[in-house]
């Protein structure tokens, strides 16, 4: 791929505004509530499956990972179909779900598990099932955000004519829905999907085996077979899992990725034509064989009528903006909306005046200081290394073309697999953590680096540099006032998405072991980490607040305005 | 000011045998550029007068030395051209100004790269802004302004360095007419009254009547390879008037000098009919010209006030078109036997006297004969149809038969052109989805 669209959280210029201060009080309230709820369960319980390390479960379990994605994938889109016209449509709703979908993406995931599983637990009397939904909700949540964004975007930037145009011919609103809207956001929305995928299989393998305390719930999958290798010091089936991850990988990208992304340009909005890539093998062995394609056009058929139903709801004649809102009814939503945040800050203040003193929370907001050293530290060593190599690459049209699928391979292969190699590392030469775990968060978020300079220098406009060769620019200056600012926007969403990435795989990422040995590195990670190991509630709260926090501000005070800037005075 | 030429003038640029071809796996090169020779003295303006596709920004990007040519020997003040010439500036029809820099870092760029201290640098800059008329817009960005003004940003950045050769690559495509002109005008008066710091110019213009207003010395190309195919003198003094009677008749002799037939083409395809067995054949590029324009065109020559023959300069300004967006469409006709070009004029034949007058089935029919009688590769794509059992074909196979005769990107515009005038006469569809050509289904008549 050479264009490069964005994820979605990023692409969105949003102000904070009050309504976001409400939506922070409202999800931790909500997080503060599941802790409550499931630290009354924090009793042991005995472990549901033995994990076997025989070469001949791999397959089965790879099946179980790769199954436990894809249901976790159609419950973000049923999610997205659903949240995304709600906010789109309705402001009432639109004005408190959009913040809370911006804060919900900066929650780190992994801290939650243990939270989410005692949950679950709870919730199914089965203890599999329990598990299961569990690892599904884990992954859920590191793709539904991003989605549901990405298609409330596109159903705010309909098109004026089309929107006209469907409602001139008297479409139902259901019609317009399958005829107008999803298509128009598809490109979009399969872009973001993909991404989300890629970043699914780091939170698939992590789910896998969760520890609560003293008992560890292991579900069948290549996560928990990794688990269970290192903690019998196995290297051989450590390897073995990497090898069966790289295959499903490869498989998912060569059957479903590229295809999927090929069929979305038809969506695409723009009436140009050409310029594009050859369709993906599996895409045109679908469209030129006859017995699929007579397959295709059946579910086809099938969509188009459900689309075609009328639905009994005819559009409103008038345009919403020209009615004027009720207020009676805009009051009686406001009122209840203050209720509930209200009942959220009085939840949150009674926490934080139980479990928290004011010498935890300096604790771990430095302990946070340090994970943000870290992070930021990785992020110069990615960017001293990626960019130079990624314009090298992205200049050279040849080269370009055959990294970029690997870099987009790369990213989605989940980097926590490759951990144990690192650890094995570190324990036989004696590095010190505190330094050397650093590179883990972001060994496998560097690739979103890579990728978007590969593609901002493959973009670089050819009268650039045309121009700059006539005038004899080099070197120094070269890079200062030539390609550095060309690749600029394409760096920061990379960069933007590596570090946010970074933060969340901190969890992992600051605390790993090998056999009975366990490198620590002192941190806000690690400290969420042990947290959940020991199983203290009201510290991996606090440790999961602080995070949030840092990630949000970051991203509000470094990414955006860089993304805004770039946008801004570095577009072409 | 007087630009005559005395040959004692140095030369800039000397161009002998210079060929560009593109590199093709297979046996045979696709070549843009074919045995093209050029002097260029001091004090002239010369133009590269063409189509596009003939090779003219080519042969300007191997004079500014951003491309080596495949052969040939190109010399600057009598040495080789290696890289990058140091005293020649390049103005690009889409301005590339760098959007993060202002007007004034933009202009002073080539300095930085040179080195030049900033004060000096901010000088010289500030001189070139101002000769340009841009005063007072130096800390403006490129996307603030508009085409016209950017256009002089482009040509400040390139006067600033003192240039010996100043390089415009067709500069004023981009521009509405209006201010195309202004920017013309403003220019040749700099040149006229000796103000640029310029030696000579040589521009790349598919605009007969700029390269009449604008040159001393125009070299017309043909397509398909690039070819010098006749070198003219403009003797008018600056500034010249549009309407002045030899300003006209030269724009007219240009005319028919770009319409005159190529005579070893051609002569192949004027035999048609099923009887001759046909040679393999060779494909021929095709332009992008959709079956509106052809019809429209055609319309217009058979009504008033042409009846049958017009002017294709008088065409050109009634259809508000420049020859490089005319010549395509009179070209696809004369290929299919509708038209024909005749001394700067364009005349209908009878298959296009009876395409005008029949309704839309029948146009299709007419359109349909002639496509299979004048296009080697629709009458191809058409009869594997018809054997085919299933009358289905990739279009790939086509594809690569055309990149045999030319560059992919020609053999891309030609299957787009002839997949839009094989829909249009029905002679087969085209699934884009999947690349196949097929037969209509419910088709009545037989291969």
């Amino acid at each position: 791929m050479t264009t490069s669209a964005l994820p979605a959280f990023v692409s969105g210029r949003r102000v904070p505004n009050l309504w976001d201060a409400a939506a922070i009080l409202c999800v931790l309230a909500g997080l503060v509530l599941v802790a409550h709820a499931a630290s009354g369960t924090l009793a042991p319980l005995p472990a549901a499956n033995t994990i076997h390390l025989g070469l001949s479960y791999l397959p089965y379990y790879a099946l179980r990972t790769t199954l436990r994605m894809f249901v976790a994938l159609i419950f973000s889109i049923i999610f997205t179909l659903i949240v995304a016209p709600l906010a789109a449509k309705s402001r009432r709703l639109g004005v408190i779900l959009i913040p809370a979908l911006d804060i919900l993406q900066s929650v780190p995931i992994l801290g939650f598990l243990s939270f989410t599983v005692l949950f679950f637990l709870n919730l199914f009397p089965g203890r599999v099932l329990g598990a299961e939904l569990a690892a599904v909700f884990a992954i859920f949540t590191s793709q539904a955000w991003n989605m549901t964004f990405s298609f409330y975007q596109s159903l705010t930037t309909v098109p004026r004519d089309l929107d006209e145009a469907s409602r001139s011919f008297g479409l139902s609103i259901w019609q317009r829905f399958w005829r107008l809207e999803v298509p128009f956001a598809m490109p979009g929305l399969v872009f973001n999907t993909m991404l989300s995928m890629s970043g699914g299989w780091f939170f698939v393998v992590a789910s896998e085996a969760v520890t609560v305390g003293n008992t560890t719930f292991l579900l069948p999958g290549i996560g928990s077979y990794v688990s269970v290798a290192l903690s019998h010091s196995d290297l051989p089936a450590v390897l073995y899992a990497i090898i069966a991850m790289l295959v499903v990988i490869l498989i998912y990208d060569q059957l479903l990725f590229r295809p999927l992304v090929a069929w979305s340009a038809k969506f695409r909005f723009e009436m140009t034509s050409g310029g594009e890539a050859p369709d993906p093998w599996v895409l045109s062995v679908l469209r030129r064989t006859r017995l699929l394609q007579l397959l295709g056009e059946l579910i086809g058929d099938i969509a188009n009528r459900i689309g075609g139903l009328r639905m009994k709801l005819p559009m409103p004649v008038v345009t919403a903006k020209s009615q004027k809102p009720s207020r009676v009814v805009d009051g009686v939503w406001f009122t209840l909306v203050g209720i509930v945040v209200a009942f959220a800050f009085w939840h949150v203040a009674e926490f934080v005046a139980e479990s928290v003193t004011l010498g935890s929370l300096a604790h771990v907001v430095l302990l946070g200081f340090y994970t943000l050293l870290r992070v930021a530290a990785a992020m110069i060593i990615v960017t001293a290394v990626w960019v130079p190599i990624g314009v090298w690459i992205g200049l050279r049209p040849r080269w370009a073309r055959l990294i970029q699928p690997v870099t987009q391979f790369l990213a989605a292969f989940p980097a926590n697999l490759l951990f144990p190699i690192v650890v094995i590392v570190l324990v036989r030469f004696a590095l010190n953590p505190n330094i050397w775990l650093m590179p883990l968060m972001i060994v496998g978020t560097q690739w979103y680096v890579l990728f978007n300079v590969v593609a901002g220098a493959s973009a670089f406009p050819g009268d650039l540099k045309e121009a700059s060769a006539n005038l004899g620019i080099k070197g120094l200056l070269w890079w200062r006032r030539v390609i550095i600012p060309g690749i600029f926007p394409y760096y920061v969403t990379g960069a933007l998405t590596a570090s946010g990435a970074a933060w969340n795989s901190s969890i992992v990422a600051e605390v790993a072991s090998w056999g009975h040995t366990t490198l620590t590195a002192s941190g806000l990670g690690s400290y969420i980490a042990q947290a959940t190991n020991e199983g203290n509630s009201a510290h991996i709260v606090l440790g999961v607040f602080v995070m949030t926090a840092f990630v949000l501000t970051i991203n509000r005070i470094l990414w955006r305005p860089l993304h805004a800037f770039a946008v801004r005075r570095l577009t072409f | 000011m007087d630009h005559t030429l005395p040959t004692a003038t140095p030369m800039l640029v000397s161009i002998a045998n210079c060929r560009q071809s593109y590199p093709k796996e297979a046996a045979s090169d696709v070549i843009i550029l074919d045995d093209v020779n050029l002097e260029l003295r001091e004090g002239e303006i010369v133009g590269l007068l063409g189509r596009s596709g003939s090779g003219k920004s080519t042969l300007l990007r191997i004079v500014a030395g951003l491309l080596k040519p495949t052969a040939g020997d190109v010399r600057w003040r009598d040495k080789p051209i290696t890289g990058p010439v140091r005293g020649v500036s390049m103005v690009f029809q889409s301005f590339a100004l760098f959007p993060w820099l202002t007007v004034e870092e933009n202009v002073a760029l080539g300095l930085e790269a040179q080195g030049v201290a900033k004060t000096e640098r901010e000088a010289r800059a500030e001189d070139a802004i101002d000769l340009i008329g841009l005063g007072g817009y130096e800390n403006a960005y490129p996307k603030e302004m508009s085409g016209g003004m950017r256009q002089r940003v482009g040509l400040a950045r390139a006067l600033v360095v003192h240039p010996d050769l100043l390089l415009m690559d067709e500069p004023f495509s981009a521009l509405d007419v209006l201010t195309a002109e202004t920017l013309r005008t403003d220019l040749i008066d700099l040149w006229s009254e000796g103000k640029l710091p310029v030696k000579s110019i040589l521009m790349v213009t598919h605009n007969i009547e700029e390269a009449v207003l604008m040159c001393d010395r125009i070299l017309v190309f043909s397509s398909n390879p690039g070819r010098v195919a006749s070198e003219l003198k403009v003797p008018f003094p600056h500034p010249r008037e549009r309407l002045d009677p030899e300003f006209r008749q030269l724009v007219d002799d240009i005319y028919a000098l770009m319409t005159r037939r190529p005579v070893e083409h051609r002569t192949p395809q004027q035999v048609t009919g099923p009887a001759a067995p046909p040679p393999p054949p060779t494909f021929q590029a095709l332009p992008v010209v959709s079956t509106n324009l052809m019809a429209g065109l055609m319309e217009t020559i058979e009504g008033e006030p042409y009846n049958g023959r017009a002017d294709l300069p008088a065409l050109a300004s009634a259809f508000q078109m420049e020859a490089d967006e005319l010549l395509p469409i009179g070209e696809a006709l004369q290929m299919l036997g509708f038209a024909e070009f005749e001394e700067g004029d364009i005349k209908l034949t009878d298959a296009g006297r009876r395409f005008v007058e029949a309704d839309t089935d029948d146009r299709k029919a007419e359109f349909g004969a002639a496509l299979r009688a004048h296009v080697p590769m629709i009458s191809q794509i058409r009869q594997v149809l018809d054997e085919r059992w299933n009358h289905r074909a990739p279009a790939l196979r086509f594809r690569d038969e055309l990149e045999d005769y030319m560059s992919p990107d020609y053999a891309d515009d030609t299957m787009r052109t002839i997949v839009a005038w094989g829909r249009y006469a029905e002679l087969f569809s085209y699934d884009r989805e999947a690349d196949q050509f097929a037969l209509e289904e419910d088709e009545d008549e037989d291969g």
